[in-house]
């Protein structure tokens, strides 16, 4: 994903800022654990970070950018150009294993694709594992919840409510 | 005459726009909460998307044109959105059959655009499509639930289908813009989305046990600027805050 890798001590720097940076809406996943970084370089006019949406609407997207900017700027970098690409489109397949990890130990479902899939009027539909008592016997509510990513289930074992982060 | 690619970049824009405006109108309204919740998400993807296709639209504009100039400063005769998206919200059952018949379009119009030889129309596509695709989705399933439910559900989508249907002909109307454009490899040939959009009604609108109506008279106009009585008053409440404070910043 992070496909930049100039002068050694810059690059760990680097990386450990975009690291602080997190989901102003799902705050335990750092932009670098959802894959939404696409790549960033840097040279002697500053630092270049290219980013790419989630959802196409999502309003988290402005904050990310402004929240790149502080961190860099507060680390003491001044030159810095945030760019947002469209093409290629973001998936959830980007998502971390250890951003998944986090996903689930916050209560939300991981986005899981190629299990078990039920095959729906317009595409697939995923089999989705409850975060609290690991159970496949849940039920989509709406596939729309509290954030555009997001979407709402219920577990028939354990009845618990939750979100599940929706493969797009 | 207006650069083709600028016309449809346009004409896509403002549907995007204006359906994402009617729909967020439910926003608050919803007759249950996850429906209420729903439906701002699905305005809210409607919302991203013709902002993407707005931008695109002003970078070819030029001239300090952006994308909340065309959004907020353009009068009713330059907006080129279909009819159907301008038509007021009416009942749960009217917004989900006119959901239903848009998205189903939407959704091949964009899969089509997958393969277009412009490439941020394309990247455009790309991103949009797994959007729509839930939007689809979710409409098919609530034209189906309300079809196939009561009696009174039943008769009452029944009443929005015969409604809406005299809109649905202009989907796939192509002006000389469109028709250019297709032949380029732009834009998709809407003839081809028509076969896949009547299929897909066809296969929902039985499940739902309602009966297709028959292609008559259809609307036109839309995408001349020539709208409904609606859609001034959509405008009016969408533009007055940016037209009387036009230099206002957050």
């Amino acid at each position: 994903m992070v496909n930049a890798s100039p002068e050694g001590a810059d690059t760990d720097v680097i990386l450990q800022l975009l690291g602080q940076v997190s989901d102003p809406e799902v705050p335990v996943l750092s932009i670098l654990d959802l894959g939404i970084v696409r790549s960033w370089r840097k040279d002697e006019n500053g630092v270049e970070v290219v980013i790419t949406p989630t959802y196409s609407g999502c309003p988290a997207m402005d904050t990310i950018e402004a929240d790149i900017r502080k961190t860099f700027l507060e680390a003491g970098f001044l030159h810095l150009e945030v760019r947002t690409v469209l093409d290629p489109p973001w998936t959830t397949d980007w998502m971390s294993e250890e951003g998944k990890e986090k996903l689930r130990a916050y209560g939300i479902a991981p986005p899981e694709s190629g299990s078990a899939d039920k095959r729906t009027l317009f595409g697939k539909e995923e089999a989705v594992r409850c975060p609290h008592c690991r159970s496949l016997q849940t039920e989509v509510v709406s596939m729309f919840g509290s954030t555009a990513c997001k979407a709402l289930y219920r577990c028939k074992d354990c009845l618990e409510p939750f979100d599940y982060f929706k493969c797009i | 005459m207006e650069n083709p690619l600028l016309s449809y970049t346009l004409f896509l824009a403002d549907n995007s726009l204006i359906t994402g405006q009617r729909l967020s109108e439910w926003c608050g309204h919803g007759p249950i909460l996850e429906q209420d919740i729903a439906l701002s998400n699905i305005a809210l993807d409607h919302l991203g998307q013709a902002r993407m296709l707005l931008q695109y639209a002003a970078e070819q504009k030029g001239e300090g044109w952006t994308e909340d100039r065309l959004a907020y400063f353009r009068d009713e005769k330059n907006f080129r959105n279909l009819l159907m998206t301008e038509l007021p919200k009416g009942d749960w059952g009217y917004t989900v059959m006119r959901a239903f018949l848009y998205d189903t379009y939407h959704f091949y119009e964009m899969t089509s655009l997958l393969q277009s030889k412009d490439k941020q129309l394309r990247a455009i596509a790309q991103k949009a499509i797994k959007e729509i695709r839930y939007h689809a989705q979710w409409s098919a399933e609530w034209v189906i639930r309300l079809g196939d439910g009561t009696e009174e559900s039943h008769q009452r989508i029944k009443r929005s289908l015969v409604e809406l249907w005299p809109f649905t002909g202009e989907f796939f109307e192509t002006d000389e813009a469109a028709s250019g454009l297709n032949a380029n490899g732009i834009a998709p040939s809407y003839t081809h989305i028509r076969t896949q959009w009547n299929a897909k009604v066809e296969e929902v609108l039985a499940l739902a046990t309602l009966e297709r109506p028959a292609d008559g008279w259809m609307q036109s106009g839309g995408r001349k600027g020539a709208h409904t009585e609606h859609m001034g008053y959509l405008l009016a409440e969408m533009q007055h805050i940016p037209r009387s404070y036009p230099d206002a910043q957050w």
